[in-house]
C-alpha cells in the first residue's frame, strides 16, 4: 500500500506526520519512507537514518557529433522546449531547457546526436531496522524536480507499505509524487492560508481519483472554517494535532513527535488503521 | 524556465526599478505574512504573487481584478483510437511513461511531441493546453499581479515569468520604485523563474533544523544566479540554539541576518481578520517587520 502525505501549503506538518506515521508502524512491519520533496528534503532530518547508498540522477541531453551533422535543422524543429538551435554551421544546445524527451537524437537523419547524461540530482538510501528511507535531492540551481522524483519512486517495494512525503503546491512535482498512491493524507492548519491551499490539494486528489483524508495540525491557532469545510465536502478528519509549543520545539530539534512524546504512537497507529480500512474497502469494491 | 537573466528586456529599466523577492526554501515560514505587511509599509510599489500554484497573498490584500487572461502554455498529446493501429512505438519511446494502453495520460505528458512525430499512421495530434489564469488587480495598497495555475498543470515557471512581466509593465507605466514579490517554496523551476534577474532576495527562515537546511539550499540558488540575499529568522524564539546556529552560519557565509521575529499568535489572528499584521497589532512582530522594511528600503535605494 502506498500512502502519500501532501498539503498544498508548505510548512503545515507533512514531514512531521510522515515521519511519525513511519516510526509508529516500523515496530511491527517493514516499510519505506520516500522523501519526494526533492527541492527541500527534510524527512531524514527527523529520522536520522544512516545513508549508505547514493545514486546520481541523470537526464539525457543531446550531444551533437559535428563530424556527422549536416546542419539540416531537424533537431531544432522537433524540440518543443527550444533547447537546441542550429545557427549557420553550428548547433547550440541549452541543457537547462532540455526535458530529456529524446526526440532530437531519434529523429536526426544523420544519427549525429547521442544522448549524454546530465546530472540533475541524487537519490540517497539508508535503513535501520524495519524502516528504509529513500530521499531525492535536486541539485542546487536545477529547475526540474520530476526526473528526480521518478527515480525515487522506482525504489518502491510493492510488498510493503510505502509512505511518500510530497512537496508543497499543486503542480507537476506534486502530481509526480502523489500519482499511483492508494491514499493521500492531506495535512493542513486551521488558518485562511491553510484552508485555501487545502481546497486546492483536495482538487488535485479528486482529479487523480485518489481517496483522501485530512490531518489538522496546530488546532487552536486559528478558526474552525477548515472543520466546516471538511464536514461540507465529506472529507474525513483522521487526526487533530493541537497547537503546542513543545511539539514545535521537538520538531525544531529534529526529534520526531512519536519519539519525543510516545503517547502519540497510538493516534498514528489508529490513523494507519483508518487508512487501511478505506483502501481495503475500495479494493473490494473494484 | 528561461535562461538565467534572460527575462529582462533591457538594462535601463533595471537601474531605476528594484525588485525584491521573498523566498524561504521551506514552506510555511511566514513569507506571505511578511509580504502583506510590506504592502502596507512600502510606498511606491507593485506587488507580485509568484507562488502561482498555491497563491495566498490575495487573501490578505482583497484585490479587485481589473484584467484577467487565460494562460495557454505547452501542449498535450492525444491519440485518435480510430486511427491507432496499436503498434506500440509511441509507448516504447515516451521518456515520461505517459502512454499506457495506447492512451495518453495528460497528467504525465510533457508535451514534447515525440509520439506525434513518430506515429506511422498519424494517429497522434498535439493539442494546446490552457494551464491557468493571470490577473492584474488593484488593492488598497496598490497594484497586485497574481495568477492561478490550473490544478495539476505544468509550466508554473512560465506563468511566474508572465506575472513578473506584468508587474514590470505596471511599474514602468506608473513610474513606481519597486516590485515586491512573494515567492514560492522550494528551489526548483518556479523559484528560479521568480529569482533570476531580481535586485535582492529576502530569505525567511525559522529556527528549526529543517529551516536551516532549506535556507542553505535556497541561499545556494541565490549564489548560483548571483542575487544578493538577506536573511530574516521568523519564530526565532522557538529554538534559540538553532537561531544562534543560523546566525553563525550566515556570518560565515557573509550574509546579513536583518531581522529576528518572535513567535506570536497575533500573526495568525491578523490573518484571520484579513489584515497585514502591522495594521492589526503594535506588538513585537509588527515592530520587527517595520524595522525590517526600513532596512530593505535602504538596501534597495
Amino acid at each position: 500500500m502506498i500512502i502519500s502525505v501532501a498539503s498544498g501549503k508548505g510548512g503545515t506538518g507533512k514531514t512531521l506526520v510522515a515521519s511519525s506515521l513511519a516510526l509508529s508502524l516500523s515496530d511491527k512491519q517493514k516499510l519505506q519512507l520516500l522523501d519526494c520533496d526533492v527541492e527541500e528534503p527534510n524527512a531524514n532530518i527527523l529520522l536520522h537514518l544512516p545513508i549508505n547508498q547514493t545514486e546520481r540522477v541523470y537526464i539525457p541531453v543531446p550531444k551533437v557529433d559535428e563530424q556527422k551533422c549536416t546542419y539540416c535543422g531537424k533537431c531544432a524543429e522537433v524540440c518543443a522546449y527550444n533547447a537546441i538551435a542550429v545557427v549557420k554551421e553550428k548547433v547550440l544546445v541549452f541543457p537547462e531547457l532540455c526535458h530529456g524527451c529524446g526526440a532530437c537524437s531519434y529523429l536526426c537523419p544523420e544519427s549525429a546526436i547521442a544522448d549524454e547524461g546530465r546530472e540533475v540530482g541524487t537519490v540517497e538510501r539508508g535503513h535501520s531496522g524495519n524502516l528504509e528511507v529513500i530521499q531525492g535531492k535536486l541539485n542546487v540551481g536545477e529547475a526540474m524536480a520530476p526526473p528526480v522524483i521518478r527515480e525515487v519512486k522506482k525504489h518502491i517495494d510493492p510488498a510493503n507499505t510505502t509512505i511518500i512525503d510530497v512537496p508543497p503546491g499543486t503542480s507537476c512535482p506534486v502530481i509526480e509524487a502523489i500519482n499511483g498512491s492508494d491514499f493521500c493524507v492531506l495535512v493542513t492548519e486551521p488558518t485562511p492560508f491553510g484552508l485555501n491551499d487545502f481546497s486546492l490539494a483536495v482538487e488535485v486528489v479528486k482529479k487523480l481519483g485518489i481517496p483522501s483524508g485530512a490531518v489538522i495540525n496546530r488546532v487552536g491557532i486559528g478558526d474552525d472554517k477548515i472543520e466546516q469545510y471538511c464536514h461540507r465536502e465529506r472529507i474525513p478528519v483522521l487526526l487533530r494535532i493541537p497547537l503546542d509549543r513543545d511539539i514545535a520545539i521537538l520538531y525544531s530539534k529534529g526529534i520526531p513527535l512519536v519519539e519525543g512524546m510516545p503517547r502519540w504512537r497510538e493516534p498514528f497507529l489508529r490513523l494507519f488503521e483508518d487508512i487501511q480500512e478505506v483502501v481495503t474497502a475500495r479494493r473490494a469494491a473494484q | 524556465m528561461l535562461p538565467p537573466g534572460g527575462q529582462h528586456n533591457n538594462g535601463q529599466t533595471r537601474k531605476q526599478m528594484k525588485e525584491i523577492v521573498v523566498l524561504s526554501g521551506k514552506g510555511g515560514t511566514g513569507k506571505t505574512s511578511i509580504v502583506a505587511s510590506f504592502a502596507s509599509l512600502a510606498e511606491s510599489k507593485v506587488l507580485a504573487d509568484c507562488d502561482v500554484d498555491a497563491a495566498d497573498l490575495h487573501l490578505l490584500l482583497n484585490p479587485k481584478i481589473s484584467e484577467e487572461k487565460e494562460f495557454w502554455s505547452g501542449q498535450v498529446a492525444y491519440i485518435d483510437q480510430e486511427e491507432c493501429t496499436e503498434c506500440g512505438l509511441c509507448q516504447e519511446l515516451c521518456h515520461f511513461g505517459a502512454i499506457k494502453d495506447f492512451q495518453v495520460d495528460p497528467l504525465l505528458c510533457e508535451g514534447c511531441g515525440f509520439c506525434y512525430r513518430v506515429c506511422p499512421v498519424d494517429a497522434v495530434t498535439m493539442q494546446d493546453s490552457m494551464s491557468g489564469h493571470w490577473f492584474m488587480s488593484e488593492t488598497k495598497y496598490g497594484y497586485l499581479c497574481h495568477a492561478r495555475l490550473g490544478i495539476a498543470q505544468e509550466n508554473s515557471g512560465k506563468l511566474v515569468t508572465v506575472v513578473r512581466q506584468n508587474a514590470r509593465l505596471i511599474a514602468e507605466r506608473e513610474n513606481l520604485d519597486c516590485i515586491i514579490t512573494d515567492g514560492p517554496p522550494g528551489i526548483g523551476c518556479p523559484v528560479i523563474s521568480s529569482l533570476s534577474g531580481a535586485s535582492l532576495a529576502l530569505l525567511v527562515t525559522e529556527s528549526s533544523l529543517s529551516g536551516i537546511h532549506d535556507l542553505e539550499r535556497v541561499l545556494g540558488v541565490c549564489r548560483h544566479f548571483g542575487i544578493p540575499a538577506l536573511v530574516c529568522i521568523n519564530k526565532y524564539d522557538i529554538n534559540q540554539e538553532n537561531t544562534k546556529k543560523i546566525e553563525s552560519y550566515c556570518l560565515d557565509q557573509g550574509v546579513v541576518v536583518v531581522s529576528k521575529i518572535p513567535f506570536d499568535n497575533v500573526v495568525t489572528e491578523a490573518l484571520i481578520k484579513g489584515l497585514p499584521v502591522v495594521e492589526y497589532s503594535d506588538g513585537t512582530p509588527s515592530r520587527e517587520i517595520k524595522k525590517l522594511w526600513q532596512f530593505i528600503a535602504k538596501a534597495l535605494s
